[in-house]
């Protein structure tokens, strides 16, 4: 039985603004199935009575103090962007 | 049909540390763009987060002053989003760990006071700032403020009336000065505020459809949108005609909200833990020293200054909604000894002051020596009770002090019987019409020869002493 849609692919294309070719699709869906299938296994243990644990590590609290630390320089930070305009990150008009 | 509102607020409150929430950037308000980044905030490959001790004992201390529960253990979540402002493509928030849950404040309303439900208090890093180029089809990203802390403060859907909601941020924003957790500075972003809304007909219990509103960036917007949401709704349900549920812009030009039309797209978070902050346990020994040392809060500083002052429950109120103007009154009283005047002062002339000029009445810049050299001033009859609210306008006009004023000026009033008779004698002889009118029991003549009077002495007599002295005049 298949774990993952067509659907399921687009939607998540769509989140994450990617745009996916019929072709693409054909090859995505099969593949995710198979990945998500192959996790899956684990849902035939029973986790009856074991509380959630979202971190494996012995460790809680992990705190640094309020103080300032020497940031990038700009230059070096704009120069990660695909593109700048003066001193900001340049983007695709987001609103219209 | 009549419709109740039902409104529910979140307020986003930037908390006022040196560094941002999981990295040592500045959160230094107005920098040069993109001055202010390294790779955690940025997002980078391999960067780590790390929590600002700070902000975490501030949020717990907020939590407590509005006594929600908090919690015993708290976690840190990824919300998934695909927008430029957010470097990361997740921002670092709190899902269903949040820092504290099931809080309260009471507000005043109608003459009452109100408890307003606070549903949870928790912690995220704030995202970019964007620009649109009004010609260009592009936005431009200034990631200075990414990863800067904010505490977001949700109200259960209590609130019944804009005023209400207007209220309620008034006095929510007194507990934050209080407090000394921010800045509170609307204009610079620390302190912004989205509002939901839906109409239902009186006396429903079913929820409508839920319409938020966004880009309040002043409590007067936030009352003004939600009254016009409020008339819009009424008009559609009144034609029979469905609210969407959506998010809507306030307008400052058009005073009107309007539907926000972006590509964000569709809502799906996919919240999950944030796997690079590890769990966060909150001890009953930090929560009781926290609880310990919260500092006096505007509802115990409002009962104290009605018990030690003296003043009605409703001065009290008013004087202690802004920390600022609680604190003037009370550096004024400590030398000027009668507290009602100073609190008349503050609450009519300088709020009036303030309103006339759009600032809220704490960001009226007063110094309480020149109250007290103002009140001090009419105590001693050097001024009249007229000159002293003409004075007092002038006074914060021109940041300078009465006393100052009142030499420069020459304004000291006449007090001298010699002058204010020689006056009334002058006065008398240039209006015989009116003595023979006041001889005949016509009382509003004599209160033309007083006007007369503080006119030809350009305001500096004493009115009182002008009216004894025509009294005996003409008797």
């Amino acid at each position: 039985m298949s774990v993952v849609t067509k659907q399921d692919v687009q939607h998540v294309a769509r989140l994450a603004r990617i745009r996916l070719e019929d072709a693409e699709l054909a090859t995505f869906v099969p593949q995710l199935d198979e990945i998500l299938g192959y996790v899956r296994q684990l849902q035939s243990v029973s986790t009856e009575g074991v509380e959630p644990t979202s971190h494996v590590l012995p460790l809680a609290n992990v705190t640094r103090p309020d103080a300032n630390q020497p940031c990038l320089d700009p230059e070096r930070a704009l120069r990660l962007a695909p593109a700048r305009h003066n001193q900001f990150v340049k983007v695709p008009k987001v609103i219209e | 049909m009549v419709y109740e509102p039902v409104i529910g607020l979140e307020v986003h409150v930037q908390l006022a540390t040196h560094s941002k929430l999981f990295c040592g950037c500045p959160t230094k308000f107005g920098g040069l763009p993109n001055a202010q980044t390294c790779p955690v905030c940025l997002g980078l490959p391999g960067a780590l987060p790390v929590l600002n001790q700070q902000a975490f004992e501030w949020g717990i201390k907020t939590a407590l002053a509005f006594d929600c529960q908090v919690a015993e253990v708290m976690k840190f979540d990824r919300k998934q989003y695909f927008y430029p402002d957010l470097p990361k493509n997740f921002q670092i928030s709190q899902y269903d760990r949040p820092l504290a849950k099931a809080g309260h404040l009471d507000i005043a309303a109608n003459g009452t006071t109100k408890r307003i439900g606070i549903t949870r208090v928790h912690m995220e890093e704030d995202a970019g700032k964007l620009l649109h180029d009004p010609k260009e089809p592009a936005s431009y990203v200034d990631f200075n403020r990414t990863g800067v802390p904010l505490l977001e403060i949700v109200s259960e859907p209590d609130l019944r009336s804009p005023d209400e909601a207007y209220q309620y941020l008034v006095e929510l924003k007194a507990v934050l000065e209080y407090l000394d957790v921010s800045t509170c500075n609307m204009e610079e972003g620390s302190l912004r505020c989205d509002a939901n809304i839906s109409l239902r007909p009186a006396g429903a219990s079913e929820f409508g459809s839920k319409v938020e509103i966004k880009n309040l960036n002043s409590f007067k917007y936030v009352r003004a949108a939600l009254t016009f949401e409020m008339g819009r709704q009424a008009r559609a349900l009144d034609a029979q005609q469905r609210v969407a549920q959506e998010t809507r812009l306030w307008d400052l030009k058009s005073e009107a909200t309007e539907s926000m039309r972006s590509k964000e797209g569709a809502s799906d978070y996919r919240y999950f833990p944030e796997p690079d902050l590890v769990p966060f346990v909150i001890g009953r020994t930090v929560v009781e020293s926290i609880t310990r040392a919260l500092p006096e809060l505007p509802a115990q500083r409002s009962r104290r200054f009605a018990d030690a002052y003296g003043l009605s429950a409703y001065d009290a109120h008013v004087l202690t909604e802004h920390r600022r103007l609680a604190d003037l009154f009370e550096q004024a009283v400590a030398s000027y000894r009668r507290p009602k005047p100073v609190a008349n002062w503050l609450m009519g002339d300088l709020r009036a002051y303030g309103n006339a000029r759009g600032k809220e009445p704490e960001e009226v810049q007063v110094e309480p020596a020149w109250l007290v050299h103002l009140l001090e001033a009419i105590d001693q009859g050097t001024i009249s009770g007229k000159m002293a609210k003409d004075l007092f306008v002038d006074m914060l006009d021109q940041q300078q002090d009465p006393r100052q004023l009142i030499e420069q000026r020459g304004l000291k009033q006449i007090v001298d019987d010699g002058a204010l008779d020689r006056l009334a004698d002058e006065v008398l002889a240039a209006h015989q019409q009116s003595v023979e009118d006041y001889r005949k029991g016509k009382m509003n003549a004599l209160m033309f020869l007083v006007g007369k009077c503080m006119e030809r002495s350009k305001g500096k007599a004493n009115p009182t002493q002008v009216t004894e002295i025509l009294k005996r005049k003409l008797s």
